[in-house]
């Protein structure tokens, strides 16, 4: 398909503190038994786009990833793996491996993303369009348990945030404004000569944009070369391209290729010929003007570039591993609504179980873990070799691999971590339990994040 | 369950029975409140000009009458008497399910007062229907209707439904084919409710804004720039009680509309209602007569068609959209057009060309005549031989033979026009004298506001037309009679926009380059947008943004000095006052004394390369009498060496850039500037020296210039040697 992918993978994330650590960087946080990397890799392979580049955060956290993927992926997909420096944001790896980057097309998905959208649909629209930029957007998710019994407070959570104020134009197939972080606050302030060109613009702030954007080669380079304060993909490259859409010749005028594909678009073929008969009278342009000019002195229009976007349908998943709570969402749902994603499932020889213990719909135990009597788990996430006693109850909880629970255990609402013990009659509520950590026996502990010392 | 059926039951009842008790009313203004029909309105209401040879009344309320009205109430205000008169004697006022009313007001001076006035008159008892009278219509009111009695039932807040249309505007001069300004609204696609009305008079430069708390409520808004507002609004009551509490709402859509969309105390909601086949246009400017002239001729607006609406004279439409009333007598060599319209005992010479035209009643037309887009009204003498292109011919004027119109000019009535006499493009010409209170533009800002007293004071006019008519009658050539409209200055340049001529090309080729450079400009504003944004994450960024930023400053500095500069020249605006505005110009934006010499100097150089010259030499002495004359005004900016050498360097950046004929002349003219005592020798020598280092390609001058430099330096010497 002549397409490069770049998954921004990341590394660390502090919003994810204490889940993942030095052995377990963001790509590898397991979701539902699986490392979130795998989700996209999985849709990416899915759509046939085998050509990768995984950018990752730090070196040591590459080594990682680097390690994971080639046990995993062996067939099928071309994966190299780049390790950039920490903090430079999204734009500062994209330039910092952009000398890899040689195709025409150039597929950037965040490694968050757990989505069931194919990102070659997102690439055909791209190359319909023959656009500058593809940005795919998704509904806004729906945030916070489905079944809010366990505590009224989250409903307020549960009405949908907004994330982008996206502007369309009538047929929805082009991206006309966007607006993200604290602009979304702000008053719109959206450009006139945009919507002259439109006519209307619908204005939502129901999508979201998922990072995955599709970027033609030559425009995403020249930016990243020219504007390079620019740090971050999604507040400032992405907004820049879609507001510059209507005059790109000040961004472009090195690009030689064929990029005034855009004017016929928006304004009717009448206006077009109108257009060029006025510019053919014009007589010599005023000194301010060099733009309309070219190098030979001929006249020619504006040159323009296309900004689309590919909305994704509202019954698709589309969530991004970006906070606590959207793993909680992702794990709850991966097992539940959306279980699709998981399509080879994985779940090995059923686990060893003991008598009286039920396990509800909706949950998931990972191979070789072991479960006492009386247990009780419910829309619940159970990793590899676990170790449970008797008479535990685990609730709307992820409990990683590796780890032993003692008798009498309740965790309720937590993330338990790999390596983690926790001793008898040990009762957790809305917790996040760090990688290692020793609960000693009969604590209570509610909505604590509980971690080992850095050594 | 009972209990709710009965409910039911009884509602559904009701209905028919409130209908039955309400007969559907409606309000319409006769006086537009506005100016944009002067001088014509002076002497004669705008309701009741003809519209294709009927005034523009009959057509508003032949489309009340077939859309369902049973009650109309006529407000007038300027010309009431004309207006009721009018009425009293039309079929109107003999309609058996039609009662015309009218209101009459003299003190009313925008729609607000008119619709308070009609509240305390207590007449109005349900929903009616808002629209001034001058709006063409064939819509079907029903469904709109419909829609916005369940609303009002939903939601006691929904009080009022306007009707839009799509309509584009022109993506160059951002009017719409009305001619009116573009108008941006912000719907919510689903309720149908607007959430923002904004038309050009709140301009914001480049940017639309739309609050945050409305983005919050709706999690779609649609924005539209291809609506047009067709000003025929469906109101419940309390519309007319709001008037009244808020005392300060006088424009329908300026104050009021917008006043309910800010306050969201009452919560009071407007809806919109798009019509899609269906016609609604208002007559706001000459541009909208002129295109709903052609509209009515094309018979967009069927059944309101000339031919149907007046039954009595015989109106036979031929082909090529051709009507002509019975009793013409048109001349064999006489050519009518396409979409044109011929009254009633109308004569026509031979030889003459009609095209696009409308001909009133009882003209006289002599032979050789052209006429072409043009309004020509009731009882107009046109001798032979006299041309018009796209203008409005009032009743009774009378054109001199071998008179010409330009594109766009307007003759009010019982005008005369001279022999041979050529007016000129967009004059206004009137038997009344320009009203002279208009003449500050502060008041033209509200016309709104004042132009209802102006109507009222015309009236007093009225009695005694010009008495000294004679003594002007050299305005319009010999023979002539009436006064030319001076046109008020900020004005004249926008004249064209409302005419009824089309919009010349060369403008057309203006604004784009004008729109072109905007956005240039713009660009700047732009980033800087982000660059807010930026400041939070990232100093670098946004510093660099503030470089943009002044240096687009310093781009539009540079254009005001030079417009200063050009006001100075063709002016003769003493130097001092010059330096006194550049200066003021330097303090508003923020420039050091460097900026402004380079600005001036670069607009003298312009100047005199934009000046006629032939050669080289010639060009030399345009730009020596440039620096001999303006010399005083530069020196002012020149303090020290840094302002001189910025000029050099100014100079040099012209030369290679917009002015290359002067990059032959570069030396030639740094020596008249060392001669003119405007540059120093230290400042030439210390900009040789910083070129020293530079690149070749930059030292295109300095080598240039070597000979003069090596002879500053020797003279240098001698003197070190003295």
């Amino acid at each position: 398909m002549d397409f490069q992918v770049v998954v921004l993978a990341g590394g660390n994330s502090k919003n994810l503190t204490p889940l993942i650590s030095k052995d377990v960087p963001k790509p590898l946080l397991p979701v539902a038994n699986r490392p979130v990397l795998y989700y996209v890799l999985h849709q990416l392979r899915q759509s046939n786009l085998k050509d990768l580049i995984v950018v990752v955060e730090g070196e040591d956290a590459a080594l990682h990833v680097g390690g994971w993927i080639s046990k995993t992926f062996v067939d099928g997909l071309h994966v190299e793996i780049a390790a950039v420096p920490e903090d430079i944001g999204t734009a500062g790896a994209l330039r910092a491996i952009s000398h890899h980057l040689t195709a025409k097309d150039i597929l950037v998905v965040s490694g968050d993303l757990v989505s069931d959208v194919p990102p070659g649909a997102v690439a055909a629209t791209h190359r319909r369009h023959d656009a500058a930029v593809t940005a795919m957007l998704c509904s806004v998710p729906v945030s916070g348990s489905l079944e809010s019994g366990s505590s009224g407070g989250k409903d307020k959570t549960r009405k949908p945030g907004r994330y982008n104020i996206i502007g369309l134009d009538p047929c929805k197939q082009f991206l006309l404004h966007i607006a993200t972080g604290s602009e979304i606050e702000k008053d719109s302030r959206l450009q006139k000569h945009i919507l002259h060109a439109v006519g209307q613009m619908e204005i939502r702030s129901d999508l979201m944009d998922a990072h995955m954007y599709a970027f033609k080669r030559s425009v995403l380079q020249e930016v990243l070369d020219q504007k390079d304060t620019f740090q971050s993909l999604k507040q400032d490259i992405v907004p820049y391209l879609v507001r510059s859409q209507l005059k790109s010749e000040a961004l472009l005028n090195g690009i030689s290729q064929a990029e005034e594909n855009g004017n016929e678009k928006l304004s009717s073929p009448n206006n077009q010929v109108l257009v060029s008969k006025i510019l053919a009278n014009a007589s010599t342009p005023s000194f301010h003007e060099p733009y309309s000019m070219e190098p030979d002195g001929s006249a020619q229009t504006r040159k323009t570039h296309k900004c689309c976007a590919y909305i994704a349908s509202s019954s698709s998943y589309c969530v991004r591993l970006n906070s606590i709570q959207a793993f909680m969402d992702i794990n709850r749902d991966v097992t539940g609504e959306a279980d699709h994603l998981l399509s080879d499932n994985i779940i090995g020889p059923s686990p060893k179980l003991g008598t009286k213990t039920t396990v509800g719909p909706h949950c998931m135990l990972g191979e070789g873990s072991e479960m006492g009597d009386k247990c009780q788990v419910k829309r619940s996430v159970i990793g590899r070799h676990c170790r449970i006693g008797s008479h535990v109850k685990i609730v709307n909880s992820v409990v990683m691999n590796h780890v032993t629970i003692g008798d009498g255990c309740i965790i309720q609402g937590s993330v338990v971590c790999s390596n983690v013990q926790l001793q008898e009659r040990v009762v957790l509520k809305d917790c996040l339990v760090g990688a290692g950590f020793v609960v000693t026996m009969g604590n209570e502990y509610k909505g604590e994040s509980l971690a080992r010392k850095e050594k | 369950m009972g209990a709710q059926k009965k409910g039911a039951t009884a509602r559904v009842s009701e209905d028919p029975e409130e209908l039955a008790r309400n007969p559907l009313q409606a309000i319409l203004l006769a006086d537009s409140f506005a100016t944009t029909f002067r001088p014509i309105t002076l002497e004669r209401p705008k309701v009741l000009l003809p519209l294709v040879n009927i005034p523009m009344i009959d057509y508003t309320l032949a489309w009340l009458e077939s859309a369902g009205v049973e009650e109309v109430f006529v407000f007038c205000c300027a010309h009431s008497k004309q207006v009721i008169d009018y009425l009293e004697s039309s079929q109107w006022s003999s309609q058996p399910n039609f009662s015309v009313a009218t209101i009459e007001s003299h003190n009313s001076i925008s729609a607000g007062d008119a619709l308070r006035l009609i509240y305390e008159r207590n007449v109005i008892h349900g929903d009616f229907v808002l629209i001034s009278g001058d709006t063409v219509s064939n819509m079907l009111l029903t469904q709109a209707l419909q829609e916005h009695k369940e609303r009002k039932k939903k939601d006691a807040n929904a009080i009022m439904t306007m009707v839009v249309k799509q309509s584009k505007p022109s993506p160059i001069t951002q009017q719409s084919r009305l001619g009116t300004d573009e108008l941006f609204m912000a719907i919510n696609p689903v309720t149908k409710q607007l959430l923002c009305y904004e038309d050009k008079a709140e301009y914001s430069k480049g940017f639309i804004s739309l609050d945050k708390t409305l983005i919050a409520d709706n999690p779609s808004i649609i924005l539209h720039n291809d609506k047009q507002d067709c000003y025929i609004d469906i109101c419940s009551q309390e519309v007319l009680s709001l008037f009244t509490d808020n005392f300060d709402y006088q424009h329908l859509r300026r104050h009021f509309v917008k006043g309910l969309l800010v306050d969201d105390i009452m919560g009071y909601k407007i809806f919109t209602h798009e019509i899609h086949s269906s016609y609604a246009a208002r007559i706001d400017n000459f541009r909208s007569y002129d295109t709903i002239s052609k509209d009515i001729i094309q018979r967009w607006t069927y059944p309101s068609v000339p031919d149907v609406l007046c039954g009595s004279t015989a109106i036979k439409v031929e082909r090529q959209g051709t009507y002509r009333a019975s009793d013409v007598t048109l001349s064999r060599s006489a050519h009518v057009g396409s979409f044109t319209f011929i009254g009633q005992g109308t004569k026509i010479g031979n030889d003459t060309k009609i095209s696009h035209s409308v001909v009133g009643e009882g003209c006289t037309i002599g032979s050789n005549v052209t006429i072409e887009g043009s309004y020509i009204w009731n009882n107009v003498t046109i001798e032979d031989g006299c041309q018009l292109r796209h203008a409005i011919v009032c009743d009774g004027v009378i054109m001199k033979s071998g008179a010409v119109l330009q594109p766009g000019v307007i003759l009010s009535f019982k005008v005369v026009v001279g022999q041979q006499f050529v007016v000129p493009a967009y004059s206004k010409v009137s038997l009344l004298q320009q009203p002279t209170q208009q003449d500050s533009d502060e008041e033209l800002e509200y016309a709104d506001s004042t132009s209802g007293t102006g109507e009222l004071q015309s009236e007093k006019l009225n009695g005694d037309i010009a008495p000294d008519l004679s003594e002007t009658a050299s305005e319009l050539g010999t023979g002539g009679v009436g006064y030319i409209w001076s046109v008020f200055e900020g004005v004249q340049d926008e004249e064209w926009r409302h005419s009824v001529a089309p919009i010349p090309t060369d403008k057309l080729v203006k604004l784009m380059l004008d729109e072109d450079e905007e956005q240039l400009t713009q660009d700047g504003n732009v980033l800087s947008a982000s660059g807010e944004l930026k400041a939070d994450s990232d100093d670098n960024g946004s510093e660099d943004e503030n470089n943009e930023d002044s240096r687009d400053d310093y781009v539009f500095f540079e254009k005001e000095v030079e417009a200063t500069f050009l006001r100075a020249v063709h002016e003769n605006v003493k130097v001092d006052h010059a330096v006194l505005e550049v200066n003021a110009l330097r303090l508003s934006y923020n420039m050091a004394s460097v900026d402004c010499a380079g600005a001036i100097f670069y607009s003298m150089m312009k100047l005199a390369v934009e000046s006629p010259h032939s050669s080289a030499s010639e060009l030399h002495k345009n730009a020596a009498e440039m620096i001999t004359k303006w010399q005083k005004l530069l020196k002012s900016f020149l303090h020290d060496i840094d302002e001189e050498i910025e000029v050099i360097l100014k100079f040099e950046e012209m030369c290679l850039e917009s002015a290359k004929e002067f990059a032959a002349l570069f030396p030639q003219v740094l020596h008249l500037l060392y001669d003119k005592e405007i540059l120093q020798e230290d400042a030439i020598l210390r900009w040789a020296d910083e070129k020293e280092g530079a690149d070749e390609s930059d030292k295109v001058f300095l080598k240039r210039s070597e000979k003069f430099i090596q002879w500053l330096k020797e003279a240098e010497e001698e003197d070190d040697d003295d």
